[in-house]
């Protein structure tokens, strides 16, 4: 427990450091989308790894947050702060409802309920052409500002979008290590016993559900902001299966796991420009090698790896003693 | 303590039990025994609320309880154990145990997301006595192995230490001795009396007559879905259905 506090806060300085290396240009812009990511994989692991429930359709409250944000203050001229709260509470409220009935399902079952509803979403965001624009998207979405300053550059954005990005991180790290975290878990492993335990499953399942939705529509509130143009291509099924691969890749139940599946889905396509049209075919080779030696994600590896390194360590001091 | 009152269970065509009724004591060790198939384990499943009866009433204290979901129960004190060992094996057996406690803390998703000052109170006390419950149970050297990792004999403690967590007033144990070697069930049977005497009433399915014999105060004895006998374990060695049942006419 506070080793994981420890990391966060090692994290957490690297996270502000970074842009002391690179003060802008193309690389900091990707780093923005990171943290996007980031927040959104971490949202997907509270359900996915914790309380061990599929979305296939997460895409969609990061689409429903983008748009009730980016319509409140492009077409009716409403404060970006506060439309990110509304679009917060709808969607929070949305999956509330939707969640009673869908999170009775389980497994495939509920994969297939969550991608209806993710295409339920796209296919509105798509057709309701007076409303968002249609496929064509929304644009002149303006940027945050807290009091004179003005979030509109890459920099900027990086310190605004990453403050957000740990903060989620942080809080989940907090729910991880107490009783509703255990709850999540324990409903992960054996629903049955846990209920036995007195653990009301299926009304924590509906909680953490739309907990995991508001977390990712204020993700894609910051998204339109800071892009100030969106369009329903960036929120359709793709990227709900992207998003599982991250939070899968990374480590399901890890937060920092999450992190860094975000991370690398970030920076990979970005690396592998210098393959060309292969690039689609590497891309799935690796995430094929990587689920199968790596089965507890980046973040079992990387600790596998620490764990090596120190016992090699242990055994060059016995050595050099013995 | 708890009643039973002409619980029937049909599954499609398939009677699985037929109009049961019986009482357990308060403060006693309650066995029910009956040849595989007897309808034991529908039984414990509809007391513990994982089934809901066709037909037939069940009262805890007084109070109706039929139908009840096993989470509303936990709080009532009512609390069990499974034949199959349902562990949280991704978890360590602190956790396991912590998971015991969570019907009797009441921070909420805010308050754990926020780690309010009241939320990290109780979660110190909360781990206080989670570690008593390892130490009642014997294992207080494993709090910290991942539940998964554990021999057999080993999580079935975890299971009743985890249980004792719920500050149970009855505790249903589904065959606590399947599967153990002779000493762990000698062990589990100091624990179930030290269970016993704490006031906690104790009803099990077990199939060891050994044990069943030997602690329990009452025997309820079901065959074919129907309760054959009841009465003290003296009564039901000596009664000729019983012998009947487990051996076949002669």
């Amino acid at each position: 427990m506070k080793r994981d506090y420890l990391l966060f806060i090692l994290f957490a300085l690297l996270v502000y450091a970074v842009p002391t290396f690179f003060k802008g240009g193309y690389l900091l812009n990707v780093l923005v989308f990171m943290g996007i990511n980031t927040m959104l994989a971490v949202a997907l692991n509270l359900l996915l790894g914790f309380a061990g429930q599929i979305s296939l359709g997460h895409a969609s409250f990061f689409g429903l947050g983008a748009y009730c944000s980016g319509i409140l203050t492009a077409t009716y001229g409403f404060n970006p702060w506060l439309t990110m709260v509304i679009a917060a509470a709808g969607v929070g409220l949305l999956a509330f409802g939707l969640g009673f009935p869908i999170l009775k399902l389980k497994g495939h079952y509920l994969a297939m309920a969550t991608l209806g509803f993710g295409i339920i979403v796209y296919i509105v965001l798509n057709e309701t052409v007076a409303l968002t624009g249609g496929p064509s998207g929304l644009s002149g979405i303006p940027n945050l500002k807290i009091g004179t300053l003005l979030f509109d550059g890459d920099l900027k954005n990086y310190y605004l979008i990453w403050t957000f990005a740990l903060v989620t991180m942080l809080l989940s790290i907090n729910l991880a290590h107490s009783r509703i975290g255990r709850a999540l878990r324990a409903i992960h492993d054996s629903e049955v016993a846990s209920r036995v335990m007195g653990v009301n499953a299926r009304l924590l399942k509906v909680q953490i559900f739309s907990l995991s939705a508001v977390i990712s529509a204020v993700a894609g509130g910051l998204y339109a902001h800071t892009m100030s143009f969106i369009s329903p291509a960036s929120f359709g099924f793709n990227f709900s299966v992207e998003l599982v691969t991250m939070v899968v890749i990374g480590g399901l139940g890890s937060i920092f796991g999450s992190f860094l599946g975000a991370a690398l889905l970030t920076i990979l396509p970005e690396l592998l420009r210098v393959v060309q049209d292969y690039d689609i075919v590497v891309y799935g080779l690796l995430l094929i090698v990587m689920t199968m030696y790596m089965p507890k994600g980046l973040a079992g590896g990387v600790a596998a790896c620490w764990r090596l390194l120190r016992s090699k360590k242990v055994k060059a001091v016995e050595n050099a003693q013995g | 303590m708890l009643r039973v009152e002409g619980v029937t269970q049909i599954f499609g065509g398939l009677t699985a039990l037929e109009d049961v009724s019986f009482r357990v004591g308060k403060g006693a060790i309650t066995g029910v025994i009956g040849p595989n198939g007897a309808g034991k384990t529908t039984l414990f499943n509809i007391i513990t609320g994982l089934y809901t009866q066709t037909g037939g009433k069940v009262f805890l204290e007084e109070a109706d309880i039929s139908g009840f979901p096993p989470e509303r129960l936990a709080p009532r004190g009512l609390v069990r154990t499974f034949q199959n060992i349902e562990m949280f094996h991704q978890m360590t057996v602190l956790e396991n145990v912590l998971v015991g406690l969570h019907s009797r803390s009441r921070s909420g998703i805010l308050s754990c997301l926020l780690k309010l000052p009241r939320q990290l109170a109780e979660e110190r006390r909360m781990r206080e006595e989670a570690h008593t419950w390892l130490e009642f149970c014997g294992i207080a050297d494993l709090g910290g192995v991942e539940a998964g990792a554990l021999p057999f004999g080993k999580c079935r403690l975890v299971e009743i230490a985890r249980a004792m967590a719920v500050n149970p007033r009855i505790l249903l144990m589904d065959e606590p001795a399947a599967g153990l070697n002779s000493r762990e069930t000698a062990d589990l049977e100091l624990l179930i009396r030290k269970i016993r005497d704490m006031g906690v009433t104790v009803v099990l399915v077990e199939h060891d007559m050994e044990l069943v014999m030997d602690i329990c105060d009452a025997i309820v004895v079901l065959n074919l879905g129907k309760k054959l006998a009841e009465g003290t374990p003296r009564q039901i060695q000596e009664n000729p259905d019983v012998i009947k049942a487990y051996l076949g006419e002669g």
